[in-house]
């Protein structure tokens, strides 16, 4: 499906493709100034560290340092039983944390064989969806700040907030929401979410088309990302790019509609894609898929009216909590809360890989089980791990003042990176 | 699904994943292969996994399988279950997506016993450059070929493999203490 060329050939520094070293024949080595940018700065979206060799203002070798946000989400999940270890996930991209937790909820149910019910699949859709909006609104906010646009931080975190606001309501808490759970949601709906929700769904087209009031016209912002940073499609399959990395580039592929996962085959929406592979084009797709997010949600919502008073998780008392008010008066309910929550669920031996398109691209997840109730080994396919290895050829002949500009368009969470 | 790729050991099919386990004496053959004669043309993913201790109870940090009982087989309750047991030590497992009109996923697996090496797939995908020092990083997985085989995630005087099943949780050495 690659469908535009940008340039000829491939960019990626060979033979380390990660690393962009100095070319003897292009740069007097006496004029190398080596400099260390991060990992405590504001402009790199959290603890990035790059070592960048200057010859003048222009960029002639680059290497990207990661593990300063390391945590060993990995192994701490290998000690929780499944039950417990929901809450890690979200905690991996905080900002995409819905599809974190919604990949690892779906690789349980999957190697468990566990059917969800029609409400459950279809709010995780919205959910999803507007985390995606959080998400895109947070880096729109954050990059445009880095680039010297001051109040798009402000217009940004204004919508931001209403997102937030819909997730308190929904799970009792903003981020983080431990709202997923192995075969459905955690609570019913509240009544009020729906014209919330709407409501949200209706204003979003308007806001995104007032953010790019604010920066499709402005010289400044214009000058500083066309033609910047650019990948061309053939070197972001290379690179293993993803999302909006890949939409960028002329890659007509988005998980959602190529191999569709929850109820995305049900519902209508079209996928963004643009072909300079530059700064401006991964705005550009930023901001077409916050329509297209809000367009998915109204959908979620006419459809979740509609299952009013359905069931939101799966009868299956083996691996879902009873509900509360049985704990006073079943005693097999209590047995089972109780087994539960020590013991754990039992999970049955295999291994799956489930991917999702989050907000970054696809967000998979590995997990292999031993039959037991804690995971053998999860591993996280991260997508800004993947964005992150295509900084070298991003960045290639840049100027030093472009660094910002490109290193945040490739959207890392430094959460995600090292995990 | 069945697809004739050099070092082929085994084919398995579950949760409608299709699993190819390859030689890893040939795994550049065989990623050169799918690549090129069956249209991978992305490795999605790349990481190891430690079975130490799989099926057994006497691993730090191992806790469950023995006596498990798989609550949800079909009329199983109270049965003893073992997991099947596994041949060597470590995996190296690839996901490769075929990003084309007719999308298709599959996931490759190489054995390998502690200390064994591994060809470094970076020539065939370049994505593979991260994903391997994070192997290597974590599991002590050498990718022979690597061109820049160092710790990624771990500060690089880091001691041991954090992610090895041998290695306990909290076994990061203790700073300061009974230090004068």
């Amino acid at each position: 499906m690659p469908a535009t060329r940008i340039y000829e050939g491939t960019r990626i520094p060979s033979p380390c493709p990660t690393i962009l070293r100095i070319d003897p024949s292009a740069h007097d080595l006496d004029d190398i100034l080596r400099i260390n940018f991060g990992p405590n700065h504001p402009s790199t979206h959290g603890v990035l560290r790059l070592i960048v060799d200057l010859d003048g203002e222009r960029v002639a070798g680059i290497e990207a340092v990661i593990g300063y946000l390391h945590t060993g989400f990995e192994k701490t999940m290998e000690h929780k039983t499944y039950w417990k270890g929901i809450t890690y996930p979200e905690r991996i991209d905080y900002l995409s944390f819905q599809a974190n937790e919604l990949v690892f909820v779906l690789a349980i149910e999957k190697l468990l064989g566990l059917e969800t019910p029609e409400k459950a699949t279809w709010m995780r859709m919205c959910l999803a969806e507007l985390n995606r909006i959080h998400s895109h609104l947070v880096w729109l906010g954050t990059s445009a700040l880095e680039i010297g646009a001051i109040s798009m931080f402000w217009y940004a975190f204004r919508e931001r907030d209403t997102v937030l606001d819909l997730f308190e309501m929904v799970t009792g808490v903003r981020m983080h929401t431990r709202y997923f759970q192995v075969g459905g949601l955690a609570e019913d709906i509240p009544e009020g979410f729906y014209a919330q929700a709407r409501a949200l769904a209706r204003h979003m087209p308007r806001a995104v088309d007032d953010y790019e009031g604010l920066l499709d016209r402005n010289k400044i912002w214009l000058e500083r990302t066309k033609g910047i940073g650019l990948l061309s499609a053939e070197d972001a399959l290379a690179l293993g790019q993803s999302g909006p990395m890949l939409r960028a580039s002329g890659v007509d592929w988005d998980l959602r509609r190529n191999m569709p996962y929850l109820a995305y085959d049900e519902v209508d929406f079209d996928v963004p894609v643009y072909g300079n592979g530059d700064v401006y084009d991964r705005y550009k797709v930023h901001m077409d898929e916050m329509r297209t997010s809000a367009r998915i949600v109204s959908q979620c919502v006419t459809r979740l009216e509609e299952l009013r008073g359905e069931p939101w998780i799966a009868d299956d008392r083996k691996v879902v909590l009873p509900p509360r008010e049985e704990l006073h008066t079943s005693m097999e309910s209590l047995i089972h809360h109780f087994k539960i929550v020590t013991e754990g669920f039992r999970v049955p031996e295999g291994q799956v890989y489930v991917a999702i398109e989050s907000a970054r691209g696809e967000c998979g997840c590995y997990l292999v089980s031993d039959g037991g109730p804690r995971p053998w080994r999860v591993k996280f396919r991260a997508p800004s791990f993947a964005a992150l290895q295509a900084t070298a050829t991003c960045v290639r002949d840049a100027a030093v003042a472009d660094l910002v500009a490109v290193a945040a368009s490739l959207d890392p969470v430094m959460g995600d990176v090292d995990r | 699904m069945s697809i004739a790729v050099p070092g082929l050991v085994e084919t398995i099919e579950a949760h409608g994943e299709t699993t190819l386990v390859i030689d890893p004496a040939r795994i550049v053959e065989a990623c050169t292969h799918l690549r090129d004669a069956e249209g991978y043309n992305v490795l999605v993913d790349l990481s190891g996994v430690d079975y130490l201790g799989w099926a057994s109870t006497d691993v730090a940090g191992y806790i469950g399988t023995h006596a498990g009982r798989d609550l949800n087989a079909e009329g199983s309750q109270g049965v003893q279950r073992v997991p099947t047991p596994k041949a060597k030590r470590f995996t190296v497992v690839y996901h490769l997506l075929r990003l084309a009109d007719e999308p298709a996923r599959l996931r490759l697996e190489a054995w390998l016993d502690d200390g064994q090496e591994i060809d470094s797939v970076v020539g065939v995908w370049p994505s593979a450059d991260w994903n391997e020092r994070e192997a290597y990083d974590l599991y002590g997985i050498v990718f022979r070929g690597h061109p820049n085989l160092v710790r990624i995630l771990m500060p690089d005087d880091w001691e041991g493999y954090p992610l090895r099943k041998d290695y306990p949780l909290g076994g990061e050495p203790v700073r300061f203490s009974g230090e004068a």
